[in-house]
């Protein structure tokens, strides 16, 4: 019994000792983001490249843009990689945030079942929701307050509906978008995603034919992604120098073009956008 | 090819190919959940044994409540902690949060209950006479305990069991205050979310297996402590 306590003590030493040398000399910069940006693989990508060109190396908690803002707020991240422009600018307002810049875009689109018993494929997207609250049709909401689910709501809206719709087959999954996507094709229902997280599901052939693409292209649907960095002011620990250098390593050249140059599936899902200063 | 065919050939897989992602997150299921578990332990063995063996006003009140405590959910865990150790929280000053640390005090908030619920009963169900021969045997205080605690053994070693199959599997309180940091904090169960997220469900299963592979080692190398003493 002594023997096995030892052991086991050892072994909590040998492990303590890698957890801290596995530490390196780098500084650390924690980021919170939306879980298009990890389910994709697009941050597994980008961290080995931040590591040795900046010596920075990134971290990240992968959650809804709601979740990440309220992280930021209460300063347990140092930067923001999210996608809910209108919530962005409030944040920034509030003196949260501060060096907003946009990234990148991708889109969103509005799938559905093959049958598309609501009648909106090629239809303008507002017409599409309208259609789709009238016919009291299967709609699949993410229901967390991430930034997809704010376009949702931002659409509705948008529609001329008062209110976000309420019926029976109006669902939240309150999930990221990967389980939503999974909900809305066995449920045989609409759902809004971004093309990224919808690229991604649709690697599988079988799982892309359920959920054709129904709307798209429209500019309202347009999907950006801004860096904010954690105001230092409000939160003395943030490592501001790091989440300067990263950002502007990312709204850069060099950044600008590994976003470009990201494909899943083939494809590419990010499109760089970091001349629209604001 | 089925799901679980693929799922099977992947876990093989990564044993084999020392996957390094794999095997780091397996690291850090062990590290934590070991280290939960000792503490667990700790605390809960002392709690226990004198829940099950002092009588004292309000015992049976703090049974019961302890007894609820067994069903904590751990995401509740998870907030809580995480309100603890958040920056302007009254642990924020330790930088803990998104550490394996932060992962260890609420796995340890999750495992002491078990312990010391199951504990008190092992106490409690040892034969009266023991108490009554040691006490007529003038066996000292610390002898007294001593005695009924090795006489309690096996209780002590299921309490050990169940606390660690809690510890290792839980998914709420790793995922809210470790983070899912790859490489850093993220655990088997963590990754089983991410890969769900992702879509990848057979790479879910996979991780699945290796957790109840690394369970069974655990729960072999306990059974054979029981089999020595």
């Amino acid at each position: 019994m002594k023997k096995a306590i030892q052991g086991v003590l050892r072994l909590l030493v040998v492990l303590g000792v890698l957890e801290y040398a596995a530490a390196g000399n780098a500084e650390t910069l924690m980021m919170a983001t939306t879980t298009s940006t990890d389910a994709t693989g697009f941050l597994d990508a980008l961290a080995p490249k931040v590591k040795e060109i900046l010596q920075i190396d990134l971290r990240w908690v992968a959650t809804g843009t709601g979740k990440a803002l309220e992280l930021g707020k209460r300063c347990d991240v140092d930067i923001l990689l999210v996608h809910a422009p209108r919530a962005e600018k409030e944040y920034v307002q509030h003196g949260y945030g501060v060096n907003r810049r946009v990234l990148m875009y991708n889109d969103f689109v509005l799938v559905g079942p093959p049958s598309d018993p609501a009648k909106v494929k090629g239809s303008e997207i507002e017409e599409a929701m309208r259609r789709i609250a009238g016919s009291k049709a299967s709609f699949v909401s993410r229901g967390d307050n991430s930034g997809t689910h704010m376009k949702e709501i931002e659409l509705w809206r948008a529609a001329g509906l008062a209110d976000v719709p309420s019926y029976p087959e109006y669902l939240e999954t309150g999930q990221g978008m990967m389980a939503t996507l999974e909900v809305a094709s066995q449920r045989r229902a609409y759902t809004l995603t971004d093309r990224a997280t919808l690229a991604k599901f649709g690697e599988d052939a079988h799982r892309a034919s359920s959920l054709p693409v129904l709307v798209e292209g429209a500019e309202s649907l347009k999907n950006y992604y801004s860096l904010i960095t954690v105001n230092p002011e409000k939160c003395p620990k943030v490592r501001a120098a790091s989440a300067e250098k990263f950002t502007e390593w990312m709204v850069g050249p060099e950044g600008q073009a590994f976003i470009g140059a990201f494909r899943v599936g083939g494809r590419p899902v990010f499109l760089p956008d970091a001349q629209r200063r604001q | 090819m089925g799901p679980f065919l693929e799922a099977l050939i992947r876990a093989f897989r990564m044993i084999l190919t020392v996957d390094p992602e794999v095997y780091s997150a397996v690291g850090t299921t062990l590290y934590v959940s070991t280290v939960s578990l000792v503490l667990s332990l700790l605390f809960g063995i002392p709690a226990g044994f004198l829940l099950g063996y002092a009588s004292f006003p309000g015992r049976r009140v703090l049974r019961t409540f302890v007894d609820t405590l067994l069903s904590l959910p751990t995401v509740l865990i998870g907030l809580l902690v995480y309100g603890l150790l958040t920056h302007n929280g009254p642990l924020g000053r330790f930088e803990l949060l998104f550490t394996v640390h932060a992962i260890v005090i609420g796995q340890s908030l999750l495992g002491f209950p078990i312990v010391t619920a199951l504990t008190a009963s092992a106490v409690e169900a040892l034969d009266q006479r023991l108490r009554l021969t040691l006490l007529s045997l003038g066996a000292s205080p610390l002898r007294r305990c001593a005695t009924s605690l090795r006489e309690a053994r096996y209780g002590l070693l299921a309490a050990a069991v169940t606390a660690y199959g809690r510890v290792l599997t839980e998914v709420g309180i790793a995922i809210m205050v470790g983070g899912n940091i790859k490489w850093h904090t993220r655990t088997l169960t963590t990754a089983i979310a991410l890969e769900t997220n992702k879509g990848d469900f057979a790479a879910g299963i996979a991780l699945g297996l290796i957790l109840l592979l690394m369970a069974s080692g655990v729960n072999a190398a306990l059974y054979g402590l029981r089999k020595r003493a």
